[in-house]
């Protein structure tokens, strides 16, 4: 009798338990390469990391501002910003959040070997005004800096100090560092385990303080595992078979059969993400081509043509499968200082396309090769073998070289290139990220063209840019708006589309889909 | 016989200094690591500082003798992909590699043999002609749509068997094993079986064949005038006499399966060696293809030396011949 007493309450513990627990088995086709916050800005990295480690400032659904560590900020000096932290946070492991460890996050970020520099490159340096307040001190007044440091996780200093990671890997040591497997943070979720490949395990941790605002931190989510599927096809099976209930990169040609499973769902939504042509602007003659003497990408009327000769809807709707954003201009939305009235393409015309070839002076076209990664974004190869063809078409015999990332970044990154596509991320949601890396004139300064292969130059655009870093309000507003416009007229790049990122679940999962493919499980509910 | 395995040695040795050469020669073309290990923001001074810690900037030859020299201590350096020490993560991956692998030979020998030995006994039945045609499936399909049908049929149709992964594992040590739980051993059978199916069918067609030859002989129609019994005519003598040849080819066979269990790795999302070269190829992350081409470059040499040292043992004619000194 008492043994069959047991057995009951047994059963029953175990039935309030099932209730309890409320996993999300997650999935995507990359793992997290490490798990220090500092050590490499990937997508990978931080989709795992911001579940674990909070920033000072923190992003809402829609990827606005709202506070995090800290309660407020303001800029009480051009240079200096001043940050007020919420008191009673606690890490992982126990110790106290203080203005001690944001000098020291800060300063680590800082490190040569850190990733995170275009985050901080602004910041001279943190100082603790008390043990709930901190001041940054900037080099030149920076009015994004918020944006920013939304960017930047927050450290432990007494944790790493004992740890001895108190600076990012350096890829010289021979020891592996403590941070490459363990986390100790502040956030919603604690690291329980990590098997790098194979599986990384998060669990609730109940005394984070965003659970008070129960109405925005609505999760019920008490565990997430995720496993890293490299496969396509086999990521999708295992949505299918109820082995995996979240997938973050379904393929493109999955997407209906997953629409019309009984099980599963698709959620759709935009990337800040766009995808563009950029071209060698500078050079005398170019590099790959058949036209001598001469650069044909210097003049803007061949830029256009090879612009007005491609059908972008065509691409839209069979190459993407409808899962593109079609775009005029350099970001999409999301991102601050986008105008609608200046993302605008200039129509697909392939008559126009040849007459400004002719009248550029090269009635027959000429050849030219372009550089194309292959598995870096979605169907990216596809897509310039569309571009080729329809370039073709007009007269610019076009070579494909397509290749996967890891040499195709090399290539471009020597400025080894005629004309290549590129897609563009935008993690500060602001526009000077993205003008400054991709179309500030080449100077050796931090984030300055950076990412400007073509090395296209105008005083104009650089002055624009000038203007971005350093005025605030609306007058910053317009030099971003003067620079959309000259974006378009000048024609620096072909943009394409934003790309559309798909989630696919099953039907007993809600997550608010994020533009910047970092889902965030504070917000995922299981049913 | 000493002589015989250091002369072995020796010969090894070139072959393992050629192929690291080969694998590093190749590495100049697989892409930039730097620009990998950067991500979207740096300066060209950070870029220059990291070409010059991974020693980059070197001549070739002085980057190459750097890495034979370290390769020689068994120190292959850190993943720059994942930061961790090389050594590590291939001792880390090589259980289920090796677990999956032999399995995977398991299969092929149990079933491959008695299908063999069946479809050359009766060579004319139906089963017989269906094995046949299902082993013309296993040698012309790619390993990669076999692994893709199988998950199809068994996960999702039938939702029987994991589709990917290693399930729960045991750690012994520093070896991890599937093989004692349940999760493990479900999650082991699509892989061994994608793996395996190739070898399987090659046996079966390689002992089907040799039976055929080996019934034909003198001393089996002598057996059956003496008046033994079927089953003793069939696996004592006959089988006897295939196997010599069907174990060379499944003992080199199974190099090839650890070498080229990568596709099937990738397909199952198996946590094994061969998904690390595959992930590391993507990454540019060079020390630890460089690791990865000399560990199976090794065990292609140890196995060829095993399998010469068998047939040292159990060909006559060598040992004798080596004792005259021909």
């Amino acid at each position: 009798m008492i043994r069959r007493l047991f057995l009951v309450a047994a059963a029953m513990l175990a039935v309030a338990g099932a209730a309890e627990a409320r996993t999300v088995r997650w999935a995507a086709s990359g793992d997290p390469n490490t798990m220090d916050p500092h050590s490499q800005n990937v997508g990978t990295v931080t989709m795992m990391l911001q579940q674990v480690y909070d920033a000072l400032i923190g992003r809402n659904r829609q990827l606005g501002l709202e506070p995090g560590l800290a309660l407020s900020w303001t800029q009480v000096e051009p240079t200096r910003w001043r940050f007020v932290l919420r008191q009673g946070v606690k890490f992982h492991e126990g110790e106290d959040f203080t203005a001690e460890d944001v000098v020291f996050s800060i300063t680590r970020a800082l490190q040569p070997t850190s990733n995170f520099g275009i985050f901080v490159d602004t910041i001279d340096r943190a100082e603790a005004v008390d043990r709930h307040t901190v001041d940054i001190v900037t080099k030149s007044p920076d009015p994004i800096l918020p944006n920013k440091l939304a960017s930047v996780f927050m450290m432990s200093k007494s944790w790493s100090e004992r740890h001895n990671a108190t600076r990012p890997q350096n890829t010289r040591q021979r020891e592996e560092m403590h941070t490459v497997r363990s986390t100790n943070g502040t956030g919603a979720y604690r690291l329980q385990s990590r098997e790098p490949d194979v599986r990384t395990v998060l669990v609730r941790n109940n005394d984070w303080w965003g659970w008070a605002d129960a109405a925005n931190n609505n999760g019920n989510v008490t565990e997430v595992v995720f496993r890293p599927i490299a496969s396509d096809a086999t990521r999708v099976a295992a949505l299918l078979s109820g082995e995996i209930d979240f997938v973050m990169d379904p393929p493109l040609q999955d997407l209906n059969r997953l629409r019309q499973a009984a099980n599963t769902r698709v959620l759709e939504g935009p990337e800040v993400r766009t995808l563009f042509i950029a071209m060698d602007t500078s050079r005398d003659e170019l590099l790959y081509s058949d036209v001598r003497g001469r650069n044909p990408l210097s003049d803007v009327r061949v830029r256009r043509a090879l612009y007005q000769a491609i059908d972008i809807q065509a691409i839209h709707r069979t190459t993407m499968r409808g899962q593109s954003v079609v775009t005029g201009t350099l970001f999409p939305e999301q991102v601050n200082g986008y105008v609608r009235e200046e993302d605008v393409r200039l129509p697909y015309d392939q008559a126009r396309a040849r007459a400004l070839l002719a009248e550029a002076g090269y009635p027959n076209g000429f050849e030219i090769t372009l550089d194309c990664s292959n598995n870096r974004y979605i169907n990216d190869e596809q897509i310039c073998q569309a571009i080729a063809a329809m370039w073709t078409r007009v007269g610019v015999r076009t070579r494909l070289n397509s290749m996967p990332l890891a040499p195709f970044f090399a290539k471009i990154q020597r400025d080894d290139t005629s004309i290549y596509m590129l897609g563009w991320g935008v993690p500060t949601l602001d526009a000077l990220y993205s003008f400054q890396s991709l179309l500030a004139t080449r100077n050796g300064a931090q984030g300055d063209g950076i990412w400007n292969y073509g090395r296209y130059s105008n005083g104009q655009m650089d002055a624009l840019i000038q203007r971005m870093k350093t005025e605030t309000g609306d007058a910053r507003q317009a030099a971003i708006r003067d620079a959309l416009r000259l974006y378009r007229e000048d024609v620096p790049h072909i943009p394409l589309h934003h790309q559309m990122i798909p989630w696919a679940m099953r039907s007993n999962i809600s997550t608010p889909h994020m533009a910047n493919n970092q889902p965030f499980f504070r917000w995922t509910t299981v049913n | 016989m000493f002589s015989f395995i250091v002369s072995r040695l020796l010969q090894a040795l070139p072959v393992m200094l050629v192929v690291s050469f080969i694998s590093f020669a190749m590495f100049a073309y697989v892409g930039d690591p730097v620009a990998i290990m950067l991500g979207q923001d740096f300066t060209e001074a950070q870029r220059q500082a990291l070409v010059r810690e991974l020693g980059l900037d070197k001549p070739f030859f002085v980057q190459f003798m750097t890495f034979l020299g370290n390769a020689i201590q068994g120190e292959f350096g850190l993943s720059y992909r994942l930061s961790r020490p090389v050594a590590e993560l291939i001792a880390e991956r090589a259980p289920a590699t090796l677990e999956l692998a032999l399995c995977a030979a398991v299969i092929a020998m149990a079933v491959g043999v008695p299908m063999g030995v069946y479809t050359g006994l009766y060579r004319n039945s139906w089963l017989s002609r269906f094995f046949l045609t299902f082993s013309l499936i296993g040698v012309s399909l790619p390993t990669f749509l076999i692994g893709i049908l199988l998950i199809l049929v068994f996960s999702v149709w039938l939702g029987w068997l994991p589709s990917f992964g290693r399930g729960d594992v045991v750690r012994l040590g520093w070896w991890s094993t599937g093989l004692l739980t349940w999760s493990g051993l479900k999650a082991l059978i699509l892989p061994a079986i994608t793996l395996g199916l190739f070898q399987l069918t090659l046996i079966m067609r390689l002992v089907r064949s040799e039976m055929m030859e080996v019934l034909r002989t003198d001393y089996i129609k002598f057996a059956r005038a003496r008046g033994l019994p079927n089953r003793a005519v069939h696996f004592g003598h006959a089988l006897k006499n295939t196997l010599v040849p069907v174990i060379t080819i499944a003992g080199l066979q199974l190099g090839a399966i650890i070498a080229f269990a990568i596709v099937t790795e990738t397909v199952f999302q198996w946590p094994g060696m061969g998904l690390l070269f595959i992930q590391s190829v993507g990454a540019a992350d060079i020390p630890v293809m460089a690791a990865y081409l000399m560990m199976i470059a090794a065990v292609f040499v140890s196995i060829n030396l095993i399998v010469d040292l068998l047939y040292y043992a159990v060909d006559p004619r060598l040992r004798i011949g080596r004792g005259r000194g021909h």
